[in-house]
Order: structure tokens, then sequence, then C-alpha cells
């Protein structure tokens, strides 16, 4: 294990020197006092793990291919910007478009997160993105998501689980919700439903792994109603046009 | 059903005296056009069905078909046209957002048709091209403050720059609004001719990975088929904010276009409809727009130039100026003639500037902040020609564009039908029968032949100048005059009337 400290370090040197070590064949390294540098594990490949001790600044993990990131802090916006494959571990809160066109790989909040997050989340055959928030979720959360799939538990003791406007322009992709939301909140194009015995497993195995990093009790967190939400249809704006 | 009040667009007329009865024209119309009765063995033709795009005429073996506009007169009346009343007819059937292909096809005014390049004559005499060397090269990319030389070598580090044999590149086009066929012609033709081709935002198919090094590839607010390695595979990377054919709006490919092969390379499901809206939503600021361009260049290492794409607008010199301070290394600016495979007639045809006026503003803006050496300047959104080329290089463009002029090299006959995915020559569709139609390598012989001429061209009308490097023509603008424009015109322009 390496370590570096960012303590008054510009982002660019910072990531210049993690990915000289990597280069050098290093594979953990732990950063202390991080404080705002953004763009931090950039399209970082698998087997390489970070963590962070401190607050990253925006784009954590942008276009990341595999690496492991644990940070011990919040994290800041555009967190897992268009991530493609890893695994993303932060013990604290995470900014707005939190997952923004996530395509892969799995992040897990602990606390709440921003607005507009997991907008355009997408997937393709197996490669599934999964965000699991352990708090609430600001207004706009899964905003024109088209594939994927989100977790919010609500652990955090706020008075809601998501804002306004949750899952406007969905069209694909499942929100899952432990409670319920009421219908205002929703986007037109979703509705809310049951889980099927699929769904429950799917839940389970996610919040077992999620309650394996922040020690949390994952029945005590599974001893609650849960309800889903998904889109009407795939094709939201299909009638919308005429040709000329 | 109600009658519908919609005519026909074009007349089919067929010479029975020369029709063989081949069916050709029968089964090349995907719109089926033409039909044939076997017990009667007669053909017979639906004119509200034909678009107007030749194929028929130009397939048919005895030249038996013409196609004409529909004879069809309302009362002459200049406020009502014929579009304008159709398009009422079509709305009021359907009451849905009028959608249509290609560039604004109406007719404002074309700047590049008012100016006039120079030649040289008596003093400063021109050169010939075919004895003499001239230099076309060109780089794009943001360019020192200065260079240091030590010892006949230069010591500074230069960013990032693309190099183009000839300073036209094919814009972005994606796989999904284009045919693969098409985008393997246009890489394969940019990598014969030295330049570049742009992947839309559609992703980059796997076969075009070979094509990389001639690749720009294009990041938008949909992020389809946006992943490390695609982010790595090409030569630079474009942000599109905007395009001229829809300025302001979104894109969206609809679910019917997303067969086996777009849905791979876009990353969604099979019959998904492809929403890219209008912003990106990581985006409300010029800061914002820099955390953004710095994300892409900490994802590939400093190493790729990155563009910025926008819309030619109301107010594009200042966006332009902000965008260099964003740190883009390139700037794409679409002019409101700039073609599509899908947008609202609306749109299209009322929204955003001529590409002429906004380059000149743009480039002066730039000029006047001291900033023109940080950013290199592409325009698109109608170059037509090799005189296009050169008096956008002279305005101070560093390269252009060429989307529609790529296309018609490919076959296509400007029906402006892309978005309908039933394009005869097997450019704007995804119907395999369709895209057969179009040989890859035969696209790539034409488009890369269109540079070649082009590029002949461009030495020629240099050499008439008596200039030996396109270099010395960039932002030369007083190798242009202007004809029949006003005092403001001419003032944005930054040109002298023809006689001054």
């Amino acid at each position: 294990m390496a370590v570096i400290d960012a303590q008054g370090v510009y982002y660019k040197e910072l990531n210049q020197q993690i990915h000289e070590l990597i280069n050098k064949g290093e594979t953990y390294i732990k950063v202390i006092n991080v404080n705002g540098q953004r763009y931090i594990g950039d399209g970082l490949p698998e087997g390489i793990k970070l963590e962070l001790i401190g607050t990253p600044g925006n784009d954590l993990a942008a276009y990341m291919n595999g690496a492991e990131i644990i940070v011990r802090g919040n994290a800041q916006d555009g967190t897992a910007n268009t991530m493609s494959a890893g695994t993303l571990v932060v013990h604290g809160k995470s900014g707005d478009v939190t997952g923004y066109a996530m395509r892969g790989g799995k992040v897990f909040i602990k606390g709440d997160v921003g607005y507009r997050v997991g907008i355009h989340m997408k997937e393709y055959k197996d490669m599934v993105p999964v965000m699991v928030v352990g708090g609430s979720a600001g207004s706009f959360f899964g905003e024109y998501m088209a594939g994927g799939r989100m977790i919010v538990l609500g652990l955090t003791g706020s008075s809601h689980l998501v804002g306004d406007y949750c899952g406007t322009g969905m069209h694909g992709g499942v929100i899952y919700l432990r409670g319920e939301v009421p219908e205002y909140k929703l986007g037109k194009e979703v509705r809310m439903e049951q889980l099927t015995d699929e769904d429950k497993n799917f839940v389970a195995a996610y919040v077992n792994e999620f309650a394996s990093y922040f020690n949390y009790s994952a029945e005590e967190i599974l001893d609650h109603k849960f309800t889903k939400l998904i889109p009407y249809n795939t094709r939201p704006y299909g009638k919308l046009y005429t040709h000329y | 059903m109600s009658l519908s009040m919609i005519t026909p667009e074009f007349l089919i007329e067929r010479n029975l005296e020369r029709c063989i009865k081949c069916q050709v024209c029968v089964r090349q119309c995907a719109n089926e056009a033409h039909r044939y009765d076997a017990e009667t063995d007669t053909l017979s033709c639906d004119d509200l069905a034909c678009v107007g795009c030749h194929r028929c005429v130009t397939l048919c073996p005895t030249k038996a078909l013409t196609i004409r506009k529909f004879p069809l007169e309302f009362r002459t009346n200049a406020n009502w046209t014929p579009d304008a009343i159709k398009a009422i007819y079509k709305q009021a059937e359907t009451g849905g957002i009028l959608l249509t292909g290609m560039g604004n096809d109406k007719p404002y005014p074309i700047y590049w048709d008012h100016l006039l390049l120079n030649a040289s004559q008596v003093t400063n005499p021109s050169i010939d091209p075919l004895r003499e060397p001239m230099e076309v090269k060109t780089f794009l990319g943001r360019k020192p403050e200065a260079l240091e030389i030590k010892d006949g070598k230069l010591k500074t580090k230069l960013p990032p720059q693309l190099e183009l044999d000839v300073p036209v590149m094919f814009s972005a086009m994606s796989f999904g609004s284009i045919s693969l066929n098409a985008v393997k012609s246009l890489a394969a033709a940019a990598r014969e001719a030295g330049t570049f081709f742009n992947t839309g935002e559609g992703g980059l198919h796997q076969d075009l990975y070979e094509y990389g090094e001639n690749a720009i590839v294009q990041v938008a607010s949909g992020r389809f088929g946006v992943h490390y390695e695609y982010l790595n595979a090409g030569a630079a990377i474009e942000i599109k904010i905007g395009q001229g054919a829809k300025p302001g709006i979104g894109g969206h490919l609809p679910g019917e276009k997303v067969g086996k092969e777009v849905s791979e390379t876009r990353m969604i499901p099979e019959g998904s409809d492809a929403l890219s809206p209008a912003p990106h939503h990581d985006i409300y600021s010029i800061e914002d727009l820099r955390q953004l361009i710095y994300s892409l260049k900490e994802a590939t290492r400093y190493e790729k130039p990155v563009a910025v794409k926008i819309a030619a607008v109301h107010n594009v010199a200042a966006i332009a100026s902000g965008i260099a301070r964003a740190g883009a290394d390139i700037i794409t600016i679409d002019g409101f003639r700039g073609g599509t495979g899908a947008t609202p007639l609306c749109t299209r045809d009322n929204v955003g500037i001529p590409i002429e006026l906004a380059l000149a503003a743009v480039d002066s803006r730039l000029r006047s902040e001291s900033i023109r050496h940080q950013v290199s300047l592409v325009i698109a959104g109608s170059v037509r020609n090799s005189a296009d080329v050169m008096k956008a290089i002279a305005l101070g463009a560093d390269a252009v564009y060429i989307g529609s002029a790529a296309l018609l090299a490919l076959g296509c006959h400007m029906c402006q039908k892309c978005y309908t995915g039933k394009c005869n020559w097997g450019i704007a569709t995804q119907d395999p029968n369709l895209v057969k139609r179009l040989n890859p390598e035969i696209g790539a012989r034409r488009a890369a032949n269109l540079l070649r001429a082009w590029k002949h061209e461009i030495k020629e009308m240099l050499g008439g100048m008596g200039i030996n490097a396109l270099e010395s023509l960039r932002g030369n603008r007083l190798m242009l005059r202007g004809v029949g424009l006003t005092e403001k015109e001419l003032e944005i322009l930054g040109v002298k009337a023809a006689g001054e």
C-alpha cells in the first residue's frame, strides 16, 4: 500500500501522483487529507483500490472502469459520472447528479444524496449499474432513467425518501424505495408497484452488501415494506411527431 | 377514417413505350411508390408515397421514369404558400410536431454567395500549384503563448494537436442516424485523406475501432456509448452542446431505429428510445462546462484535444469566449443551415444564425480578447464546395466540417426524409436490405474523391492569390470582398465591399 498526502496539492498533480504509482504497479493507494480535489479515480481500471480520507471533489470516479474506491468522508457533485464498472463506497453523503449516465458497477452511499441523482442511468445486457442510497434523495431522482437499479433506504431520519419529480422522463430500470412515496412526488412516466420475489432477492443481496460496508444490520433494514417504481413504457415520446 | 387533405408532392410519370416491366422500380422503392399487379401485368404508381429521391429514375434501365413536382396549384398567395397550407393540414390530422430532415431549406441569405475571393494580377504574382509546393496542412488544438526553439529544435511542449492533410472533416453523424456502411465509408475516406470523421453521439461500433486514429468521439447529454475505451479510442473528444439544425433542443433516436447493432453501440436495449435531452444536466454554467472538459482530459490523461460543439445562436461570440476560457482546445460552431437526421421543422427553419456571421463574430471576439490562439475554430452548417472552405478560412476558421456534402458524395439526393428510416440510398436507414445498397468501399472512394478534388481546388485558389500556405489565408479577410451586403453586414463580416 502507498500513501499520498493530498494536503494543499492541486488536483492535477494529485491525480498525476496516483497515476504514476499505478503505472509503477501499485494496486492499493491511500490518499489522506483529501480536500476537494476533483476527478479522483477517473477512468481507473480493475485491480486498483483507492482509499480516500477526507472530502474528494466533483467527478469522483467519473468514467471509472473497474477500480474500487472507498471514501471516508463525504463526496461532492458528479460522483460516478458515466461510470462503467467497479465499486464506490462513500461513508457519508454524495452531492448532485451522482451516477449521471452510469452504465455499470456499484455505488453505495451511506448518507443522503443531492438532486438529479441517477439521471440517464442506463443498462445493456449484463451491464446493470446499481446504486444504494442509505439516506434520502433530492428532487428529480432517476430522471430520464433508462436502465439500472437504484435503492433508497431512508436510514438518516429525513422526513422524505425522495424529493419531487421522482422518475420524470424515466423509460427503463427500476427504483426500489424502503417505504412509500406520495403520488404527487412521482413523474408522470412512472408507477408504483409491489415487489416480486425476484425483486426481494435482488434488494436483499444489495442491502446485505450495503450493511456490510457501513455496519448496519441487514435484517433490520429489510424488515420493512419496500415499493418499486417502474416506467409505464419504454417509449415515452413515441407519438409526439408527424412526418412533414 | 376522415378525409385526408394531403396531396402528393411529386408526380411519377412512366413512359409506357420505354417501360419493359422489369420491376426494378418496384423493388427499389422502400416507400412503395411503384406497384406491380401480376394479374393484369401492369405497373402503377402512388404519387403520394413518392419522396423524390430519384432512386427509381437512376436505376431504371430504359430511363422510362420521370419525377416532377406535382402540378397542383393553390390560388396564388405570397403569404399562404403551399408549404404553409400543407403543414396545417398535416398537423390538423395528427396533432404532432412536424418532423423533418437535413438542413434549413428556406431562402435566407447565403453569405458565402455574397463574398468573393481575391487573386493576384501583375504584382505579387500568382503561384502554379502543379509545379510549386503548396502547404494546406492544418493543426487543430490549443497553441502555446510562445515557441522556444533551441539548436533548431522545438523545446516548447505543444498541447495535443490534430493533424489534417486537408482542412475538411466529416461532421458528427451518429451510427443510428446513418447506416453502418455510411459511417464506414466516411471513416475509410477520412483515413485515406488524412482527416477525421466524427462519431456523433451514437458511440463507436466495434468495426470502427480500427479507424480510431481518424475518429473524433462525441460526448452528448445522453452519454450514449460513452465509456473509457470509447473515450480513449479516438484522436479527440467533442462535447456536443448543440447543433445547427436544432439549437436548444436535444436529440431523439426513436426505438424503431434501435436494432441489434445500434443497441450494441449505444449500449441500450433494442427497441428503446434513445433520448438526448437539450442540456447536459451537469452543465449550467461555463464553470460546469470546464468541469466536463477537464474530467474528459483527466480520463484521457491530457493526451487528446477536447472540442466543444455549439449551434450558432445570437450570442455566439460571448459563448465561444466562455468556451475558450473553460479550457476547450477546439470550438465547433454549427450554423443554422446544418443538417440532421431528424429535427422539428419549426426549429430547423427558424432558430439560429448563419454560420458566416457567427464565424466572423467569434473570430473577431477571440482576437479582441487575445485568446484566439487558445482554441482552434471549426465551422459547419453548410459548406457546399471548396470555395466555401476558402471563404470560411479567410473569415477565420481553422477547418470546416462537412455533413450534407459528404452524404451527397455517398449518393444522398436531398429528399429530406432521413427521419423515416427508409432511405433508398442506404444512408439514413437501418433496414439491412437498404443498408447493403451502399457499398462502403465505393462510398469511401467517392467521399475521398470529393476531398481530393477540393484539396486541388483549394491549392488552385491559393495559388491564384499568390499564397503558398493555407496558414497565410487564415483570418486574412483582406482576401475577401462583399457584394450586395449592407454596411452592417460588411462590418460584422469584417470585409470591405467589392471595389473598395
